[in-house]
């Protein structure tokens, strides 16, 4: 299945953000969308999800214009893993996880039994099953991340678009939540997030998408698009290469 | 962590056990617990109770249809600010946000301006609360920001101290004999002419939005995390506020149109329920309505007994309830649970 934007006008109504944008995304690959900040990331994701209008060109799910899906139709292809928040009241972890299964419920449905199912065994996948019955106001950063994450697998998507994952993690945490991503590819899914960091595009994607100023810059495997010219580019600031003796590469800013 | 919610639904229906008690048997004419329990069981049974004429018709004719609307006001405002609060995402808002008590005392006083009846007054009562809110809806929607949340809130204060202003028009032009005392009591917020008559009228409106609120248990769940995401989940946002806008809006008219404005009800008891049950709606719409029947039962009963003179209620529950919010928003910083 492909998620794909052709020809994309992403913004406001009034307000453009970005043209131009030809983006694609097929199941079981990793797609890394990097760039400066206020640059159309965010809004880019948000009109892949289907919660923005493009303000041209069209948004494809499966062929079919993601406009024509019901938006529960949808919820139950494309889950949406927000920057992390703390929430307004002391829902436990469970009740966050199980509002994955939204979608899959009616109007008046509460969840079922095979939804706790599911979403137990979400929970368990990212090894967070013994924080099932604490308030989601009460655990850590990296762990609101991992519940963000079960819920996003709750919904039971083929595509999982995440916003800055690893922006409020601890150096360790990152590493974990890059490696789900690969996971969750590998199990199958089309995974789309946005990041500051080029090593964990380089770490955890098939591919990056460089946007600047609303404009496509390069798109393309990552081990072709990631080097040093493209990034001074994207950042307009000097990035220097550090390659290991095993001939991995990394990137330092300055 | 998770508490059952068991010993916080037992320790609601308690309060309400003891508002029932307390608003039953204390006044200017004394029942005892023991004449209480005769007439009621006399009444269930069909039989003689044995206790004096004078005991069974200050229990079934007097203090009966007060008791039952004590109750229904207090649950119907506790519902419609646990919805409110949810829908805005915020423990802070009330009925009293979006205009929906000061519509409804806007239509109640033309009503009695031009004195026209209880149930003309009623049904101005409503329209004049579900205008309020859809005036309110109409214009936060219209304008196209970033927080369409706090617009709605904003536009709510203002569009309420319009309507405030068109109540203090019509007590300006009032009778100040006749129509003028009765609208400033009223408005005070007052069960003490609460007859049988308003019973039905008030329980109609008051079901059918705790209902609707009830069904709808698990989407206000999701409904209170932030809009995007909530639709990012499956859940059309749109439709869904205005249902239960509109719900919380009917249970809200209804108390204003029997007892007038009794604010902080709304405010406190949801966040009392929440401290009992938990934040998940399924459980918390039902503990709210049980503790807010409790609540204002116990205020009504303070109201008519602690002074020679009966207190408008809407003075004693807002004497109560802002020291109580203080504490309330002190202790709040660490969780808001």
């Amino acid at each position: 299945m492909r998620l794909e934007g052709g020809a994309l006008s992403i913004g406001y109504p009034g307000h453009v953000v970005g043209r131009g944008l030809d983006v694609a995304l097929d199941t079981g690959e990793v797609l890394a969308l990097l760039g400066p900040n206020g640059g159309g990331k965010t809004t880019l994701l948000k009109t892949l999800l289907g919660l923005l209008t493009p303000l041209a060109g069209d948004v494809r799910l499966d062929g079919k214009p993601l406009g024509d899906y019901s938006i529960g139709g949808r919820a139950r292809i494309i889950a949406y893993v927000p920057q992390v928040h703390i929430g307004t009241f002391a829902f436990t972890v469970e009740t966050v996880v199980l509002m994955g299964r939204t979608a899959h419920g009616s109007l008046f449905s509460r969840p079922s039994a095979h939804d706790h199912e599911v979403a137990a065994s979400a929970l368990a996948r990212f090894g967070i099953a013994h924080l099932s019955q604490r308030p989601y106001t009460e655990i850590s950063g990296g762990e609101r991340q991992l519940v963000l994450l079960a819920r996003a697998l709750a919904q039971e998507p083929r595509f999982i678009v995440l916003d800055e994952p690893t922006a409020s993690l601890d150096f360790g945490n990152q590493g974990k939540v890059m490696a789900e991503i690969r996971a969750l590819a590998a199990s199958g899914h089309g995974v789309l997030f946005t990041t500051h960091d080029p090593n964990h595009a380089l770490r955890a994607a098939d591919r990056a998408f460089l946007l600047r100023e609303g404009t496509q810059v390069a798109e393309g495997p990552v081990a072709q698009v990631l080097n040093k010219t493209q990034l001074e580019a994207l950042y307009r600031a000097p990035v220097e290469t550090v390659v290991d003796a095993a001939g991995k590469t990394a990137f330092l800013p300055g | 962590m998770t508490r059952s919610a068991l010993p916080g639904f037992a320790i609601a229906v308690a309060v309400l056990i003891a508002g029932l008690l307390f608003a039953f048997t204390v006044g200017r004419y004394p029942v005892s617990l023991a004449e209480l329990m005769q007439v009621l069981t006399a009444k269930l049974t069909g039989g003689q109770s044995g206790a004096s004429q004078a005991v069974e018709s200050v229990i079934m004719q007097v203090r009966g249809p007060r008791v039952l609307a004590a109750a229904m006001v207090g649950a119907a405002l506790a519902v419609a600010g646990t919805a409110f609060q949810g829908l805005f995402r915020n423990p802070l808002v009330s009925p009293d946000i979006l205009g929906a008590s000061s519509g409804a005392a806007l239509g109640a006083v033309v009503g009695i301006f031009f004195s026209l009846g209880v149930v003309a007054i009623q049904a101005l009562a409503f329209a004049g609360g579900l205008f309020a809110v859809a005036a309110v809806y109409l214009i936060g929607s219209a304008m196209r920001t970033r927080d369409p949340i706090l617009v709605l809130v904003l536009t709510g204060v203002v569009v309420g101290s319009l309507l405030g202003a068109g109540v203090g028009l019509v007590k300006y032009l009032a009778d100040p004999y006749n129509q003028l005392p009765a609208m400033t009591f009223w408005l005070l917020g007052s069960l003490s002419a609460a007859s049988a008559a308003d019973l039905l009228p008030l329980f109609g409106p008051v079901a059918l939005g705790t209902s609707v609120l009830i069904a709808l248990r698990w989407r206000m769940n999701v409904m209170s995390l932030p809009e995007e995401e909530a639709r990012a989940l499956g859940v059309s946002t749109g439709p869904l506020r205005i249902a239960i806008v509109a719900a919380a809006t009917l249970t809200t008219s209804a108390s204003v149109a029997t007892a007038g404005i009794i604010g902080w009800v709304g405010l406190v008891v949801p966040h009392l329920a929440r401290a009992l049950v938990g934040p998940d709606f399924a459980r918390l719409i039902p503990a709210a309505a049980i503790l807010g029947g409790g609540y204002l039962l116990l205020i009504d009963t303070l109201a008519r007994t602690v002074a020679e003179v009966e207190i408008p209620l809407g003075i004693l529950t807002a004497v109560i309830g802002t020291p109580f919010f203080i504490w309330l928003l002190t202790g709040m910083q660490r969780n808001w649970s």
